[in-house]
């Protein structure tokens, strides 16, 4: 197997799996630290997670493609989510969304996350981001912006480095 | 699996304290059930509705429940609706006024005017509760699931294999609608997926029941397969394509209420409605699987588990399912054949008596399978103790596993022991019969169905006999040296029966007509055992079976119409 975890995070590992009565229970833990290093979660780290945790691959891999927070290949380098529950769907996020897709050479309309062929940017929606106040609301990456117009959109792209 | 019966006499077990029943009514009719019933490991559970509507001979349609598999309650096909007495404030039976409890129909609690099921399978009975599995709601519930389970579903009966022995099919006939309300579009999933060496998998037929996944976690013992995506899109899958390979893989296939999991050597072969099923077993191993042969105009198209509690519950393993096509091979021996020319079994028959009669005692040797019969073996060993003949069957020492394979490779090694035929510890007369032809003291060989060639009687020694009579089934190195050659019988085209390795006596029907010339090995046995000893014996299976079960100890007080479909345990 190519993959290979560091120590460090091993270690980090390990101390989560500690934190539960049975190793199963450590599952979503394991496949959050592994897809926060790695940007995603290979087939082969779906592998690594199992035999830690004295599991069939299978089982894992329920998990992976049931959360759609799980990605199987790697994202942009800015990643942007774009809430579409119902507050943000009433307040614009689809045509948001639509502006983030036309503004860098994306389908709109395809499902899922998607990524611009330089990996500079992925774009996808996803569900309530606890902000119904001040829809639309995004992230960027880690950062969390709320009444997104147009404009503030292109201010956010712009600002992505 | 449950402790076989037995029929042997035991001291007299304890009084098995009393069995608290439950009084429920079932569809307006009152029936006393057990309070607890076992479930599908066997401990005593709670019993639950779909257990007690059984009991009442009311069916309920269901999918992902199966007797035998852990409760999952995701199909919802069970549902119906019950009611239970009504409590009063007082929490007193609140009374009607002919003085029988007012039952509180199950209602949804917005909305009191509408009935709520329960599923069946995994809700459990309490006293005085009342089930309706034919009431209108009842009805109304099927329809709608099976609306919901049929959204998505290909509706491709004319090219599905299943058809015929569909559950999807059967419910959408007897609780379904004739037309869809469905006109959107439908989820696509993948198909033809390669999920084993063994097994097909169309997702988009599939209902999600869960029965396969639970089957080989929690019953073969795999964690093989799971279910992945979410929502419309779940898809049962294994980790990797073609990796679901384990030896009880097969079983997934009968477990699958729809035409999901399909066998890739028994897809597109035969229609199930044309096929003809005997109750027969399966010969791969001493633990005598109970199976359901399908056939169809003298071929042998499958093998499906039967179920056997005390034997193999409802399952079988996939090398034993599958070792079924040596019975339609092309080149089964089919004539009677005496020094190189087809002869009659009259003639051949003849030749063999006045030989036999006019033998010196000690110059016979016997070798039988332990693959036989039983009642073919008693007779083998009947002639031989007339010829004061030397005997011996041919051990097979094999891997067993956990669940039913048996490391015995014969279907029959406690019959040959029982019988006499095979010595106390089989094999170790085959020395004594080698160095007899040897010495010249045996000049008749008898073989029934087994290569001696293999088992330290070559070609040499063959050649030093006088007269070698072998029965077989297929062609080997000995029935090319045989001076008589008798065809005989794959189980599948007599009846006959089998001691497992456990001692259980099980018999077998016939499916198909045998080949050729081919007969019953008992049917010739007994003319012969007539001939050379002047005996009258008997001329039917069922005859044949009482006569041993008389003579033979072992088989004391054992009848062939008492065997049943399961059979009956000896002590061995």
């Amino acid at each position: 197997m190519s993959f290979t975890v560091p120590a460090k995070l091993e270690a980090e590992i390990d101390e989560l799996i500690s934190h539960y009565p049975q190793k199963r229970s450590a599952s979503l833990m394991l496949l959050h630290a592994v897809q926060e290093h790695f940007g995603y979660i290979s087939h082969d780290a779906t592998e690594w997670i199992a035999k830690k945790l004295e599991l069939q691959p299978i089982n894992i891999y329920e998990l992976v493609t049931f959360y759609p927070m799980f990605r199987q290949e790697p994202a942009g380098r800015h990643q942007i989510k774009v809430c579409r529950t119902l507050s943000c769907a009433l307040g614009g996020s689809h045509k948001l969304h639509d502006h983030f897709c036309t503004k860098l050479g994306l389908d709109a309309h395809k499902h899922g996350l998607q990524t611009t062929p330089d990996g500079k940017f992925s774009v996808e929606f996803v569900e309530c981001l606890a902000a119904c106040g001040t829809a639309p609301v995004m992230m960027c990456n880690d950062d969390f912006h709320e009444g997104v117009t147009s404009q503030k959109a292109d201010e956010i792209l712009g600002g992505c480095k | 699996m449950s402790t076989p019966a037995t029929t042997d006499i035991k001291p007299a077990p304890a009084a098995p304290p009393p069995i608290e029943k439950i009084k429920i009514k079932v569809d307006g009719r009152e029936i006393e059930v057990p309070k607890m019933m076992p479930d599908w490991q066997g401990k005593p559970q709670p019993t639950t509705m779909l257990q007690a509507c059984q009991l009442a001979a009311q069916e309920v349609p269901h999918y992902c429940y199966h007797p035998k598999l852990p409760i999952a309650g995701n199909c919802r096909m069970c549902l119906v609706e019950f009611g239970t007495p009504a409590m009063g404030p007082d929490r007193k039976p609140v009374l009607n006024e002919d003085g029988s409890s007012k039952i509180a129909k199950s209602v949804l609690p917005y909305e009191p005017g509408t009935p709520r099921g329960a599923i069946a399978c995994a809700t459990p009975i309490s006293p005085g509760m009342e089930i309706y599995p034919n009431s209108p709601a009842t009805k109304q519930m099927r329809e709608a699931v099976l609306e919901s389970l049929l959204i998505n579903h290909p509706l491709d009966c004319p090219i599905c294999d299943q058809a015929g022995e569909c559950k999807l099919q059967e419910y959408s006939v007897e609780h379904g609608q004739s037309q869809s309300h469905f006109v959107e579009a439908k989820v696509h999933k993948p198909k033809a997926v390669d999920l084993g060496p063994r097994i097909v998998l169309d997702d988009e037929r599939c209902i999600l029941c869960t029965r396969c996944i639970r089957f080989t976690k929690d019953i073969a013992g795999d964690d093989a397969l799971g279910i992945v995506n979410r929502g419309s899109y779940s898809t049962i899958a294994a980790w990797k394509e073609g990796a679901f390979d384990n030896n009880y893989t097969l079983n997934t296939v009968d477990l699958c209420p729809v035409g999901a999991l399909t066998s890739k050597d028994f897809r597109f072969q035969m229609r199930v409605w044309f096929m003809k099923e005997t109750k027969s077993l399966c010969t791969s191993c001493g633990t005598g699987c109970n199976v359901i042969v399908g056939s169809r105009e003298e071929k042998v198209y499958r093998y499906e588990p039967r179920q056997n509690d005390a034997v193999n519950s409802t399952w079988m393993c996939d090398s034993g399912r599958l070792n079924y096509k040596w019975i339609n091979r092309d080149d089964r021996l089919k004539d009677v054949v005496v020094r190189g020319q087809k002869s009659t079994w009259a003639a051949a028959l003849k030749e063999i008596s006045e030989k036999l009669a006019k033998a010196a005692s000690g110059s016979v040797a016997v070798l039988a399978s332990a693959r036989q019969t039983n009642e073919e073996l008693y007779l083998l060993s009947k002639l031989a103790k007339k010829l004061g003949a030397v005997t011996d069957s041919v051990p097979r020492v094999g891997e067993g596993d956990k669940l039913l394979v048996s490391a015995d490779k014969n279907s029959n090694t406690n019959g040959a022991k029982l019988t006499g035929i095979a010595s106390a510890e089989m094999g170790s007369n085959l020395k004594k019969i080698a160095d007899g032809i040897r010495s010249g003291a045996i000049k008749t060989l008898v073989v029934f169905g087994e290569d001696v060639t293999k088992h330290g009687i070559g070609a040499d020694l063959l050649a030093k006999l006088e007269t070698i009579i072998v029965s077989d089934i297929l062609p080997n190195a000995t029935t090319a040296t045989a001076h008589i050659l008798l065809p005989g019988c794959a189980h599948a085209e007599k009846r006959g029966s089998f001691t497992n390795v456990k001692g259980r006596v099980q018999k077998f029907m016939k499916a198909v007509e045998p080949k050729g010339d081919a007969r019953s090995e008992w049917e010739v046995l007994h003319e012969l055992v007539h001939n050379v000893t002047g005996q009258n014996g008997f001329s039917s299976i069922e005859g044949l079976f009482n006569q041993m079960a008389k003579e033979v100890p072992a088989f004391a007080g054992l009848e062939w119409a008492k065997l049943g479909d399961t059979g009956v345990t000896v002590p061995i």
